[in-house]
This record gives C-alpha cells, sequence and structure tokens, in this order.
C-alpha cells in the first residue's frame, strides 16, 4: 500500500497539453442542474482521479466526455480543438475509452469476438478472418501481461479477467483517454495488482487515465491528480500528493475541518445511549465484495449511526440485516433467536424492518391510496381466511396518519400526490404497522423539503424514545452525528470503528471515514 | 421489496475448472445440436414404423413443403437473434403470395419483385418503429400481424379472389426439380447458406449476436445497434414475402388464407432450433432441425391416418415446451 504513484512514469503533467478537456460544462436534468460550469482536465500519461459522494456528479461528467450525454453549456475539447461527441461512438472513433463497473461485453462471445467485436479483421473477400482475429487477440492480451485462451467464451472467465479483456479492448481502440469507473469494485486484491500494473504499461504509452473510485487506498496509489466534485460544481483540483485524506473526504463531503456547524441543524433532539441488552446482534456479515465480517448490536430505544463514504457498505449492511441480501456467512438475531438470513419474511416476522434507500423504485406503490400503502406489508396480519376487512384496516390507517401526522386529504389518496416527505412517512406507517422492534432507515429524509425532514427527523427521536432500535444511514454528515448515539463507521465493507458518547461528532466521524488514523481520538 | 441478487456472476470468483469447462461444452452440443439428434432419432423411428416414410416420394414431399417455412424461419432466427420478434409473417406470407400471384400477370419478374418490395416496405416500417422509435417488437408486429392480414383481405376483395399463377416461368420454378430436388428446396438452401456465412463471418453477424447478448453492452461497444435491428426486420419481411410468392408459385395461386398461424410455427422451429428466445445465441442450422422436425412430426401423425391435424398440434406443441424447458434448465446450469 504505497501512497505515491509509480514513480517510473515520467511527470508530464504540468508541462503537456490536455488531451481531453471540458470547459464550463453544464449538465440540466429536468430542470434540475447536475453539473454546472465544470472544467476538468486530463493530460497524457497522467492518471487523473476523479472525486465526489453520491449525487456530486461524477457519472454525469463521466457520461457528458464519453458521448453518452451531450452538455446543455459549455464544450469538450480535445488535443486543443473543440470536439463534439453526439454518441458513445464518436467519443470511441476520438479516443476515449470507458471501463465501467460492470463488464460491458458480451458474456456469450469469446474473448476475442469481445475484443474485435465492430472491427474484426477481415480477409479479401470481406469476412472476418478468426485465425487473424485469435492471433491479435492473443498477441494484444500478451502485451498486458494475461495469458488466456481467447476462443473462451468470456463468461467462464473470473470477473477480473474480464474486466482486463475490457481494458484490452479499449486500449485496442487508439485510446488517448480511459476512464475507469470503479474498476476494482468486484476484483480480487490480486487482480487489482494485475490492474495497477496495467495502468502503469498504458501511463507509459501516453495514455491519460481518468480514475473514478471511492476506495481512498487505491486512489492515493495509482493517481497523481484529483479533481474533486459536490454538487454539480468541481470543489478542488491538484495534485494527490499535496492532499492529505482527511482534507479530501472534507473537500468531498462540503465539511471543512477548521469550519464544523455547530449543533442544532437538524431536528434531532438529545440522543440517548441505552444500556438494555441488544435486541439485535449481528456477527460476521460477509458477502463477497460488498461486506467483510460486519458485527453490530442494537439495543432497544437507541439510534445507531452507519458512517461510511460511498461504497463503504452502509446499505449492504442494512440489506443483510433486513433478509434482502444474501450473505455468504453471519448471523443476525433478534432477542437471542437467530433469524434466516438471506429471507425477507423471515426478518419481518423477527420484527426487523427497512426503509429503503430508493423510495420510488423500492418502497411505495405511486397508483394505490395512502390506506393501501400503509396496510399493505401489514395485510396478512389483519386478514381472516384471505379477507380483509375495511373497517379492520381503516381502525390501523387512522392511527397512523394522525400519530406521523400524515397529510392527505383521505386515506384514499393517491400516494403520488403526496409530498416526498408525507410519502416517507407513509412508508414508515407500512413497517410500524407490522410491530417492529428493529428499524433501518436508508437515507430517510433525502429528496424531501427542509420543513418535512425536521419532522421526519423528529420522528425518529420519538420512535427510539418509545423503544424502537433504529439503525440510521444517512450521507448527511450532521445527520448521523445529530441523530444517533453511537456511530459505526464502516470503511471498504468493514467495521472501522465506532464512536461513542462524546466522541460522536463531525470531526471525529470525518477523521474516521478518512480512515489514515490521523485523527483516531483514541 | 424484491430480493436483490446482484450479478450472480459475482460468485464465480476464479477460473471456471476443467470439469466445468468439459460440462459447458456438452451443454453447448445440446443447445446446438440437440433438434439435429431428436431429428435423426425420429427419422429411425419413422423408417422402422412406417415402410412408406423412406420413400425418395415422401422425403421429397416433405423437403418441398418444409422450404416455405425454411426461408420464413431463416428471417425469423435473426429478429430472434437480436431478443425481437416477428409476429407478422405469417400475414406477409399471405400478402406475398396474392401479390405474387397479381405480379406474374406480367411475368416472373413480377411474380417475385412486387412481394419483395412489400416485404422490404413492411419490414422496414416495423424495423423503424421498433429500431428507430423503441417500441416493443411484441406489439409493433402484432400491430403488423393484424395490419397486413387485413391488407390481404383488401386486395382480394375481402378474401373472395384467388388470384391464379398462369406464368409458364413461375410455375417451373415453384412445381420444378432439378435431379429430384425442388427448386423451392434449392432456393431455401442457398438462402440457408448465405444466412449461416453471414452470421458467422460477418460484422453484421457477429453484431446480431452481439445485440442479442446484451444490448446496452453493444451499445456501449460502438456498435450500430438500431441500424442492425432495423435491418434485421427488413430482412424478416423480404424473407417471409418471398416464401409466400414461392408457395403461390408451388400452388399456382395465391390464397388468401394462408399463412395464419404461421409466425408461431416459425417462433416453434426456431427454439427448437437452439436459439434462444432472449436472443445472443442459436444457429441456422438449428432451425433447418427445427424446421425439419415439425415436418417429420406432421409427416408421421399423416402415416398413421387414424389421427387428425389437431393432434399434431398437441404434440408439436407438446415438443416446444419440452425444448424450451431443457434450454430453461440447461441455462440455469450454465449461469452456476
Amino acid at each position: 500500500m504505497s501512497s505515491s504513484p509509480d514513480q517510473t512514469v515520467p511527470d508530464t503533467s504540468a508541462i503537456a497539453q490536455p488531451v481531453l478537456e471540458a470547459r464550463g460544462v453544464t449538465k440540466r436534468f429536468a430542470g434540475v442542474t447536475a453539473l454546472s460550469g465544470i472544467d476538468f482536465a486530463v493530460r497524457p500519461g497522467e492518471s487523473h482521479a476523479l472525486m465526489g459522494e453520491n449525487g456530486a456528479g461524477k457519472s454525469t461528467l463521466i457520461k457528458v466526455l464519453t458521448g453518452v450525454h451531450q452538455p446543455d453549456d459549455g464544450e469538450l475539447v480535445w488535443e486543443g480543438s473543440p470536439v463534439k461527441f453526439a454518441r458513445p461512438l464518436d467519443a470511441q472513433r476520438r479516443g476515449v475509452s470507458t471501463i465501467y463497473q460492470e463488464v460491458n461485453l458480451i458474456p456469450l462471445m469469446s474473448v476475442a469476438q469481445n475484443i474485435y467485436l465492430g472491427r474484426e479483421p477481415r480477409n479479401r473477400i470481406g469476412l472476418i478472418d478468426y485465425s487473424q482475429m485469435f492471433a491479435d487477440a492473443r498477441t494484444l492480451l500478451t502485451t498486458y501481461g494475461i495469458d488466456i485462451d481467447v476462443k473462451r467464451p468470456l463468461r467462464s472467465l473470473a470477473l477480473g479477467v474480464q474486466q482486463m479483456v475490457a481494458l484490452a479492448r479499449a486500449v485496442s481502440i487508439n485510446a488517448g483517454v480511459v476512464i475507469m469507473d470503479e474498476p476494482t469494485s468486484s476484483l480480487e486484491a490480486r487482480e487489482v495488482d494485475t490492474l495497477f500494473s496495467v495502468i502503469g504499461i498504458l501511463r507509459r504509452q501516453g495514455i491519460a487515465i481518468v480514475y473514478v473510485s471511492h476506495r481512498m487506498d487505491e486512489i492515493y496509489r495509482v493517481c497523481e491528480r484529483v479533481t474533486v466534485l459536490r454538487d454539480g460544481r468541481v470543489v478542488h483540483v491538484g495534485d494527490l500528493a499535496d492532499l492529505p485524506r482527511m482534507e479530501l473526504v472534507s473537500l468531498m463531503l462540503g465539511r471543512s475541518v477548521a469550519n464544523v456547524k455547530g449543533r442544532g441543524v437538524t431536528a434531532f433532539g438529545e440522543t440517548r445511549e441505552s444500556d438494555a441488552p441488544p435486541v439485535l446482534v449481528a456477527t460476521d456479515l460477509s458477502r463477497k465484495h460488498q461486506l467483510e465480517g460486519v458485527g453490530l448490536e442494537i439495543r432497544p430505544g437507541e439510534v445507531v449511526g452507519l458512517g461510511g463514504l460511498l461504497g463503504a457498505g452502509r446499505s449492504e449492511t442494512l440489506k443483510a440485516l433486513a433478509g434482502v441480501m444474501q450473505l455468504d456467512r453471519g448471523t443476525v438475531a433478534v432477542d437471542g433467536k437467530q433469524v434466516r438470513s438471506g429471507s425477507v419474511p423471515a426478518a419481518i416476522r423477527a420484527g426487523i424492518v427497512m426503509l429503503p434507500e430508493d423510495r420510488k423504485s423500492e418502497g411505495i406503490i405511486p397508483n394505490l391510496s395512502v390506506r393501501d400503502n400503509i396496510v399493505l406489508a401489514a395485510l396478512p396480519r389483519l386478514s381472516r381466511a384471505g379477507f380483509s376487512s375495511t373497517k379492520n384496516q381503516d381502525a390501523v390507517v387512522d392511527v397512523f396518519m394522525r400519530r406521523l401526522r400524515i397529510k392527505a386529504s383521505s386515506p384514499d389518496q393517491q400516494v403520488s400526490e403526496l409530498s416526498g416527505g408525507n410519502q416517507q412517512k407513509v412508508m414508515i406507517a407500512r413497517w410500524l404497522a407490522m410491530n417492529p422492534k428493529v428499524l433501518l432507515l436508508d437515507e430517510p429524509t433525502r429528496g424531501i423539503d427542509v420543513g418535512a425532514k425536521a419532522e421526519v427527523q423528529a420522528l425518529i427521536d420519538e420512535l427510539a424514545a418509545e423503544g424502537l432500535a433504529i439503525v440510521l444511514v444517512s450521507s448527511e454528515v450532521e445527520e448521523v452525528v445529530e441523530g444517533s448515539a453511537r456511530v459505526i463507521v464502516l470503511r471498504d465493507g468493514r467495521v472501522e470503528t465506532e464512536l461513542t458518547g462524546a466522541d460522536v461528532d463531525e470531526e471525529h466521524l470525518l477523521a474516521a471515514l478518512a480512515g489514515d488514523g490521523s485523527g483516531d481520538p483514541k | 421489496m424484491t430480493a436483490i441478487e446482484p450479478s450472480a456472476s459475482q460468485s464465480s470468483e476464479s477460473l471456471a475448472s476443467d470439469a466445468q469447462l468439459a460440462r459447458e461444452r456438452v451443454v453447448s452440443v445440446v443447445q446446438s445440436y440437440g433438434a439435429a439428434i431428436v431429428l435423426a432419432l425420429l427419422v429411425v423411428i419413422a423408417s422402422i414404423s412406417f415402410p412408406t416414410f423412406l420413400t425418395p416420394n415422401n422425403l421429397t414431399n416433405i423437403a418441398t413443403q418444409s422450404s416455405f417455412p425454411l426461408i420464413v424461419a431463416i428471417g425469423m432466427t435473426f429478429v430472434i437473434l437480436t431478443g425481437g420478434i416477428d409476429l407478422s409473417v405469417g400475414s406477409v406470407f399471405a400478402l406475398g403470395g396474392v401479390l405474387g400471384a397479381m405480379g406474374s400477370q406480367s411475368g416472373v419478374g413480377g411474380t417475385f419483385l412486387l412481394p419483395i418490395v412489400a416485404g422490404v416496405v413492411i419490414g422496414a416500417i416495423q424495423g423503424g418503429l421498433v429500431a428507430y422509435a423503441g417500441m416493443a417488437p411484441f406489439i409493433v408486429t402484432l400491430a403488423g400481424l393484424l395490419a397486413v392480414r387485413g391488407l390481404v383481405l383488401a386486395v382480394t376483395n375481402a378474401g373472395s379472389n384467388t388470384p391464379l399463377i398462369t406464368d409458364p416461368v413461375t410455375s417451373v420454378i415453384g412445381q420444378g426439380k432439378v435431379l429430384g430436388v425442388s427448386y423451392t428446396v434449392l432456393i431455401a438452401l442457398v438462402l440457408l447458406a448465405a444466412g449461416v456465412v453471414l452470421l458467422a463471418r460477418s460484422r453484421g453477424g457477429q453484431s446480431i449476436l452481439a445485440i442479442g447478448g446484451s444490448e446496452s453492452a453493444a451499445t456501449l461497444m460502438g456498435l450500430p445497434v438500431a441500424r442492425v435491428k432495423f435491418v434485421v426486420y427488413v430482412v424478416s419481411g423480404v424473407c417471409a414475402a418471398l416464401a409466400g410468392s414461392l408457395n403461390a408459385a408451388y400452388s399456382s395461386s395465391g390464397v388468401p388464407t394462408v399463412g395464419v398461424g404461421l409466425e408461431l410455427s416459425a417462433i416453434s422451429a426456431v427454439v427448437i432450433g437452439g436459439t434462444l428466445l432472449s436472443g445472443g445465441k442459436g444457429s441456422l442450422i438449428g432451425t433447418l432441425a427445427g424446421v425439419l422436425l415439425l415436418a417429420v412430426i406432421q409427416n408421421m401423425i399423416n402415416q398413421v391416418g387414424s389421427l387428425t391435424s389437431s393432434v399434431q398440434a398437441v404434440v408439436s406443441g407438446g415438443f416446444l415446451a419440452v425444448v424450451v424447458i431443457i434450454q430453461t434448465v440447461l441455462a440455469r446450469s450454465q449461469r452456476l
């Protein structure tokens, strides 16, 4: 784990003209500004990290650079002259190649076919020359130290090798810039090493690398410069060597270390730590590439925050607890009784319910009424012999609409007509109707307005006070810090540290997120 | 809340073992040649059971009868390989026959030119809607099925006219033989051979397989996805119309009511032949085996005599179900 970029690569970044530039690029979607006045440049042979949290605009910028989206304002510049990429093919022809997180190749076709799709070598009468193609593919892969049977279907290879094949394809199309979007998220450590050595070879060939990853260690290992995006704007450009991790994290989260806001920006009240016996005990939750031995205990009446950067494994931990995600190892127990893992019904029966991150696609059913959305999960309990009387339902719905202060004209109003905050309350009501013991909240206040946010936050406090155990995931630092009695900090799918008592503040959380030990309180 | 299973392939961490590879190979052979193997078995059974089966006359009959659906199924294979479907082929087949018979009044050129032009136009409209307007192939071609059938009725005075073929050259193409093999069979085999070469050895063919394998990946790889999808519907339209006109030449008339349900038997033949309905994998040789298999089943049932054609539908349907079950099981075993 060296913290400096490969030394054998000449540092040309300061002198050479950028190979690809974005100048003042602005992109709006349905009135929402995703990118605003972005300036971004990569030089030949440079490896440039593109950093930012969820919604910062990284993926939109990449899509603009690769021709998937066209900028509403501003321009792209290739080797000093303006270019327009109307579609991905234009960008590829010019020399911008992309390696995606998911391998974007054809699993059923062979390695060689995948590398040369669309530009297969042909013989005199225009038919594909397979022996030439196999030989070319073999030579190409050998250049990067990859030795595989190029006739094998891609699907039969390990994911890391597939990623290499994608990379080989990308650079063999006269690449000037290779954009890598989370290329290591599903690779083994050994495969990551291979990838990095290939990146070294590419840089020596003068190819510019744009590297997107949330893994700090990798960024510092393989990149020399960094551009940090936040809320669709560039907030920092510079050499990584001059940027301590802590600083980088603060830039990404928009929390300057020297300027930590005081308490009171959220509607959370005082938080309590509880010393009751834990209601939920999870041990060794593990799933390849996502979670590694995560363990936690939650007591009734406490709100426990899960801290971590994008991809640290927060949502995955919740999904593991809720039985949504299959686990390789690990156990979840409620009140000492083990819950069958990987089963949502089992988790719900045991009293674990989850409010998913994506309310729209995983939560509410927009065309159904408020009543139907609330009683949906509780229907089996409210029914007798498969039938459920409206009277029974109304009793339940009425209680929750009043208790959670859901603003709807009537229980019959369509949920899609409610505001985001009220939709979220409907979701919470749905799960409360199940009499849960543990409530898992994934970004409960995302996408709802300030007033509703405060209400939801106050509600979380109330529920905890009533004895519910709550796990809170939020990308807003102040929400985690002020809402939680304890914060368990995750990093790369592991528990990094746990903040308790007076240590639950922004400063300690940022230090833990940066994970370089520099701010470790102990 | 549904269970989320992020890319099942993530669990395949290491290189597939030799045993796995061997199994993959067996699975792949069964997928590609299963129909041919079953066809061979059926031919043996039929030869033993029915003395009249293995006669030149009967075999020529089967071959000639199969040549028309084969041409339709060739076009269908291309469409299905891209992950699409073409339900309009039965109606286009009928239109091809009617227009061919009408066109034959001005000679053999008219017999085939008119239907081919119609096939191109219908295919282009459907392909345009699917490829460029992004509409669902099922709906677009279902609309095509209905509209073209209506068109057939319109040009035949609500089906009461059956244009006859009197052009002698057309009749020779439809009914003639060389060395005991019908011209229609030869035409079908030439188209099949061209299709096989195109699929395996042309960039367009590779693009078809890539699009069916993963359309989003194909797009990101810069393949001309829309154009390829457009072209396969045009090819399918032309194949169906040409088959219809050949069928008219064979039967000396453009019957407006032919080809009802032909799209379903063409799809069955393609799927029985080992082409995945989701696209990306399959072969025209498999399609040939699928077409012949359905024809042999029909022929065997005819030989029994006491069985009606409805039994044939039951057997074909049951067969299709078995093939799809086997394919699903095989595909699942490969994914693990």
